[in-house]
């Protein structure tokens, strides 16, 4: 074959990356199948092939009295993490977006900085800083981790919307009477409504699923994906697999109900854009 | 025409909380990091480097962060090899489903980091699936220890969480390619191979340098799969932190550890920075 491919030769290449897309999709699922499968099977966590399909371990699982007390927790420092990330995400983004400051670019980075940070080190620093402060650990030193580290969530999702909107807008509301106040909720905020929606939702999933952080900021009280841990370490059992079931169903539909708002506010821009390097 | 008032309402919040909150305590862990702690477990305020003479001088702290290194960087290789092909055949080559199977990959990012590490171990195990289900098909007679609590079960992981990271920026680099380009090489003669290599490849380093960077900066930090899956063989400089904070108890000598990774990680982002930049075209 020289450097010219015949029509067979692509035909051929196309067939090869297809079934190297097939392998690799099997690789990505496999886990989360082998966690469903066996979160049904009577003889334990491992094993094969799987028999005896039962449902005692969701059954277990829903007299686990400290399994639910956690997901109550997780429920709490999600939701705080969400108000945090918006009161703060949201004027963030209309700052980058309209005020120009010193350490304007140092800012930006600095706030993105710790979504591409191993969680350890968020999670440290903030833990010298409560010990030096005399702050005990509970869930609210938890939830100040989270709303933190996600603050850039917000900005980015609705920093990328105020790119969106034609200033003109705010100038005809301004001129035409309206104080910033009003302009504000009558302009600037419908425009913003769906990627601060979707910005809630993404930090919600995020900070329920969140472990590195909370793992050092964490009084008597445990988070869920703590709680699992703690089993973890003791020895597993396929209860955690009922349990993993369960939150792998509710992230799949809040990131459906997410992504379906992304393609309702724009359609352009790909999601997930939070992840992408500093700007 | 926004008015100083307006501006000075919306920029004070944040810049006050990322003052408090980020920028303060990275400097606390730079001051621990010179402090020291009494033989009664006290914290003692003197500056001094020892903390940073022992990183350098004690062995475990160098061969740690060199194993450190070395998974992350078989984890950045394996996620972005992996996953550039998956990239190219959905930019170029998908009409039909394409946002189905983009969705696809993106589905597990969002499956909990600790559900997929503990999945693994249950598939890894010395009476887990991938052993049991060798015996069964009698490829193997007795289950393979190797599989478990080993570098590779590490690897193995962290490749998995995080080749999913690696795509999506590859993958919206290949779609930021003006498709007439494409046109163009094929136009003037460029086999599809050619133009895979001379146009595709250049044009979606940008991509790549962003997903590589991901994938090493985010497992080169991680201690959660260490201790779940990489037994003594496995542990990780971070690891050596976490135990440093707790059970021996010195926090100064993991602050400073923590803040050369943190170092070290705003290298890396700077320097990615600057590839981008300069493989970047337009």
């Amino acid at each position: 074959m020289g450097l010219v491919m015949t029509q067979n030769d692509w035909n051929r290449g196309r067939i090869a990356l297809a079934v190297y897309a097939a392998l690799l999709f099997a690789f990505l699922y496999l886990p989360v199948l082998v966690l469903v499968v066996y979160s049904c099977n009577g003889q334990g966590v491992g094993g094969f092939p799987p028999h005896n399909f039962t449902l005692r371990w969701y059954s277990l699982l829903f007299q686990d009295d400290a399994i639910w007390r956690s997901v109550g927790n997780s429920i709490v420092v999600a939701l705080a993490s969400v108000l945090i990330g918006l009161a703060l995400g949201i004027p963030a983004a209309l700052a980058l977006d309209r005020a120009s400051f010193p350490g304007k670019r140092a800012f930006r980075r600095l706030v993105l900085l710790p979504l591409v940070l191993p969680g350890i080190i968020t999670g440290l620093s903030l833990l010298m800083l409560f010990r030096e402060a005399d702050v005990k650990l509970s869930l609210a030193t938890v939830i100040l981790g989270h709303g933190t580290a996600l603050i850039s969530v917000a900005t980015t999702e609705v920093y990328a919307s105020l790119q969106r909107l034609e200033r003109v807008q705010e100038e005809a509301s301004l001129d035409l009477g309206a104080n910033y106040w009003q302009t504000f909720w009558r302009i600037t905020f419908p425009h913003m409504r769906l990627s601060i929606i979707a910005a809630a939702l993404l930090i919600f999933t995020l900070s329920i699923d969140e472990i590195a952080v909370s793992f050092f900021l964490i009084g008597r009280e445990n988070t869920l994906p703590l709680e699992i841990w703690g089993r973890l370490r003791r020895g597993i059992t396929p209860e955690i697999n009922a349990i993993s079931t369960i939150i792998f169903v509710f992230s799949l539909l809040t990131i459906l109900a997410w992504y379906r708002l992304r393609i309702r506010g724009k359609g352009e821009t790909e999601p997930f854009q939070a992840a992408e390097p500093l700007p | 025409m926004f008015s100083r008032a307006y501006k000075t309402w919306v920029t004070l919040p944040p810049l006050v909380w990322v003052a408090a909150f980020l920028v303060l305590p990275y400097a606390l862990m730079f001051a621990y990091s010179f402090w020291s702690v009494s033989a009664a477990g006290s914290l003692r305020h003197t500056w001094n480097f020892a903390n940073y003479g022992q990183l350098l001088g004690r062995e475990v702290y160098r061969q740690t962060l060199l194993r450190s290194a070395w998974i992350a960087a078989r984890v950045m290789l394996f996620a972005v090899l992996l996953s550039y092909p998956l990239a190219y055949l959905l930019s170029f080559h998908t009409r039909k489903g394409k946002d189905l199977l983009y969705q696809l990959v993106i589905i597990p990012l969002w499956v909990s980091y600790l559900v997929r590490a503990y999945a693994w171990k249950t598939i890894l195990g010395t009476d887990g699936v991938l052993n049991t289900s060798l015996q069964y098909l009698h490829i193997t007679t007795h289950p393979l220890h190797f599989l478990l609590y080993s570098p590779f079960a590490v690897v193995l992981t962290l490749t998995h969480i995080y080749t999913p990271f690696a795509f999506l920026p590859v993958y919206a680099a290949m779609e930021h390619i003006p498709r007439n380009l494409i046109e163009a090489s094929h136009d003037l003669g460029a086999s599809a191979l050619q133009t895979f290599w001379r146009v595709i490849v250049p044009l979606s380093m940008p991509g790549v340098v962003a997903g590589a960077t991901f994938a090493f900066v985010l497992s080169f930090g991680d201690f959660l799969a260490p201790l779940l899956l990489g037994g003594p063989s496995g542990v990780m400089i971070s690891n050596i932190v976490v135990s440093l904070f707790g059970a021996a108890y010195n926090w100064p000598l993991g602050a400073a550890i923590s803040f050369c990774m943190l170092a070290l990680v705003i290298a890396l982002l700077w320097l990615s920075e600057r590839l981008e930049k300069r493989w970047a075209w337009s």
